[in-house]
């Protein structure tokens, strides 16, 4: 067998080709985004034509793969931990209509917010909707629970969801590859009572997956993934759970006298916590993210029985696990290490020199200045970075497309000037029908799409309005003399300030575009070309 | 026997290829390896740093325990000095001694220096200004592996310089050249 290097994420994505894939549904998002750009590269999947465009955001990604599913074909959506709140509509559904094609739904968590603004954990989701979940420990391990996840999606008509954290997705190991399996053939489902969900199916399908539920927790007893491990001769174990990659951590320790239950397919195989339970009389619940099992187990085994983990503080209660906090868990001492230095200060990431959010943010620093009531209220994406100096520009930053509808909030409260600064593939995602409200209610705001012709924080994707936004505004209504262009230059800035200062003496819904591409992808586009 | 490596810089100095040559390396040679990348918002002009791990045993965690690393490989001098927690007294520093000041409160040249210098086992060189004088400016992180090529051990510097062959091939015969002489001129000018 082939050996390869490659990410989490790369390794997800070849054991999804491999395993038949047909289609990849996904929104950009740290850490899931090498998944589907891996799948857009892969001489495999362009020869079979698996689907692999970028979707304009999580929730018709969802829909689209389910789709792809209902047609029998085997379909991966792919996104960040927070794209799971943007789908949730789609993905709890989808446990209640059912798959008929094998159907993975991959959540990328990142613990530390390395790249996001929580750390909340898709296992949870995974229980929400009542469906298997697996947890990878390895590279090798992501690569094969592609192919079982997509089996086992097929034999409980259920979809499955993998949940990675950002430390296996943006880390590299070898990875035994397996030969490619022929795609499902298309196959639409006859049965429309699965997927009209009215209330009397709805009801029916319901039960369906409650009665389920022993197959499911059958599925995770049994499962390869999860198995019961002693390390050491004493007689008195400590026991372990160790959850995903929380496992690699628990192994780096080297744990003598320790009875380790390592978990990576969920429902929680409770046979096997019991089994530890009885073999211990303390266990340690490690993993990356919430303290969902260590709730959990504490449901199994008793209030009075040990349970220590994250909510006792045994381990750290936020941020990804490292080496050290688990090793100290264990009561082992740390390393000597040479004293941190004292000439080292922090180099915070910023804005591209040349970038054009740097000249939007320095027109809306002239002009807010002039509004002492003046609140920028921002989106997510590189122009988050105008939040830190020497911008300092904005005054939020909550979720995709937060943007207007808080500005609008605000206006209705009273709030002048409300200015909103959003990226043109944000404001596709979720901020399209934010400014229908806006519109519709006629709110008082200035509305700033800073169009650089692409999804620039994750790298350059394609962003699904290029070339559509002055169609999109006016076509929501916004009035033709209030949706402005302007060139973000240096030597624009006169005409800038203007524009931006008479739409927001405009009482009304105003639009300005300010528009010039990313040099990153200019560069890499000039690059291409040579 | 195992070598586990920090590589650090700014966002945007390279550190990611010095990692995939070493990568390439150890996966010809049979050597195990794991290496947690930095993507995302912190390669925006942020501090970046790849754990690199090399074993001739199974390798566990994708992070590399404080005190336990035994080089750290930075394109940058403070963003050498950011992970001595990361290292022993036995470890080896290896870095560029160019300075990199995107920040307004960067510290004292000379304090730094004097910091730096103080370590017990350092080599620097200014490897931006060796990569201008050699005309060879895109390949300066390749001068800082072959610096750092006699303190890996577990791979030799004749197992990296095929690496970098293999790596820069499909970008053409005079990248190659380049990069090797990169290697080349940061072996020589880097033993103590």
């Amino acid at each position: 067998m082939e050996k390869k290097l490659l990410l989490g994420d790369e390794a997800i994505a070849l054991g999804a080709i491999n395993a038949g894939l047909s289609g990849v549904y996904a929104y950009p998002g740290t850490p899931s985004t090498e998944i589907t750009e891996f799948i857009q590269g892969n001489a495999l999947a362009q020869e079979r034509g698996v689907h692999s465009r970028w979707c304009t955001n999580e929730k018709t990604a969802m829909e689209a793969a389910l789709g792809m599913s209902y047609a029998g074909k085997r379909a991966l959506v792919c996104m960040k931990h927070v794209g799971m709140n943007v789908c949730a509509d789609a993905f709890v559904n989808s446990a209640v209509t059912g798959v008929n094609g094998g159907l993975i739904v991959l959540a990328a968590d990142d613990p530390s917010m390395h790249s996001s603004q929580n750390e909340q954990d898709s296992r949870f989701y995974g229980k929400f909707a009542m469906i298997p979940v697996f947890e990878p420990s390895t590279q090798q391990e992501a690569y094969d629970m592609m192919s079982d996840a997509f089996e086992l999606s097929e034999r409980l008509k259920l979809p499955v969801l993998m949940r990675v954290v950002t430390r296996l997705a943006h880390s590299r190991a070898a990875v035994q590859i397996s030969a490619p399996q022929e795609e499902k053939p298309f196959s639409p489902d006859n049965d429309r009572t699965h997927w009209v969900l009215l209330p009397v199916n709805a009801r029916r399908q319901y039960l369906g997956l409650v009665d389920k539920q022993p197959e499911i927790e059958q599925a995770s007893e049994k499962s390869k993934y999860n198995k019961l491990e002693c390390f050491g001769q004493g007689e008195k174990k400590l026991g372990v759970i160790a959850c995903g990659i929380a496992y690699n951590y628990v192994r780096e320790a080297r744990p003598t006298d320790v009875e380790v239950l390592k978990l990576s397919q969920y429902p929680m195989p409770v046979a096997q916590i019991q089994q530890l339970a009885k073999d211990c009389d303390r266990i340690i619940v490690v993993e990356d993210g919430q303290p969902v099992v260590e709730e959990l187990v504490r449901t199994v085994v008793g209030a009075d029985y040990a349970v220590e983990g994250r909510l006792n503080g045994k381990l750290p209660r936020t941020g990804e696990l490292t080496p050290d906090s688990v090793a100290k868990a264990f009561g082992q001492a740390p390393f000597a290490t040479l004293p941190a230095a004292e000439n080292v200060v922090g180099r915070p990431p910023a804005l591209c020199q040349g970038c054009g959010h740097r000249d939007v943010y320095t027109a809306l620093n002239q002009v807010a200045a002039e509004y002492p009531g003046a609140r920028i209220f921002g989106d997510i994406g590189c122009y988050t970075l105008g939040a830190l100096p020497p911008f300092r520009s904005i005054d939020s930053c909550v979720d995709m497309g937060a943007s207007i509808t808080m500005a609008k909030g605000a206006a209705d409260a009273g709030l002048f000037p409300a200015i909103a600064v959003i990226g043109d593939s944000t404001f596709t995602h979720s901020g399209m029908t934010g400014l229908l409200d806006a519109v519709n209610d006629k709110s008082n705001i200035t509305v700033i799409i800073s169009d650089n012709l692409t999804t620039a924080m994750t790298g350059g994707q394609d962003s699904a309005g290029t070339n559509k936004f002055e169609a999109i505004c006016l076509g929501l209504g916004v009035e033709p003399e209030h949706v402005r262009v302007v060139v973000p230059l240096p030597k624009n800035m006169d005409e800038i300030t203007k524009t931006i200062r008479d739409e927001i003496n405009y009482n009304g819904v105003s639009v300005i575009i300010p528009r010039r591409e990313c040099l990153r992808t200019l560069a890499r586009k000039s690059r291409a070309k040579k | 026997m195992k070598k586990d490596i920090i590589l650090s810089g700014v966002g945007g100095q390279g550190i990611l290829s010095i990692a995939t040559v070493i990568g390439e390396a150890a996966t010809e040679s049979g050597v195990n390896l794991k290496q947690a990348e930095v993507h995302g918002m912190s390669q925006r002009g942020g501090d970046v740093q790849s754990n690199l791990r090399l074993s001739t045993e199974e390798i566990f965690s994708d992070l590399i325990p404080q005190g336990a690393a035994d080089i750290i490989i930075s394109m940058e001098p403070m963003e050498a000095l950011r992970y001595l927690p990361y290292i022993n007294k036995e470890s080896w520093v290896i870095t560029s001694s160019n300075t990199f000041i995107n920040i307004p409160n960067y510290p004292e040249e000379s304090k730094l220096f004097s910091e730096l210098s103080s370590l017990p086992h350092v080599i620097q060189l200014p490897i931006e200004d060796l990569a201008k004088e050699h005309k060879i400016h895109k390949s300066a992180n390749m001068i800082l592996l072959g610096m750092a090529a006699p303190y890996i051990e577990i791979l030799t510097p004749d197992q990296l310089r095929s690496a970098i062959a293999t790596i820069f091939a499909r970008k053409g015969e005079k990248v190659v050249e380049d990069n090797l002489k990169a290697f080349d001129l940061g072996l020589e000018n880097g033993k103590k």
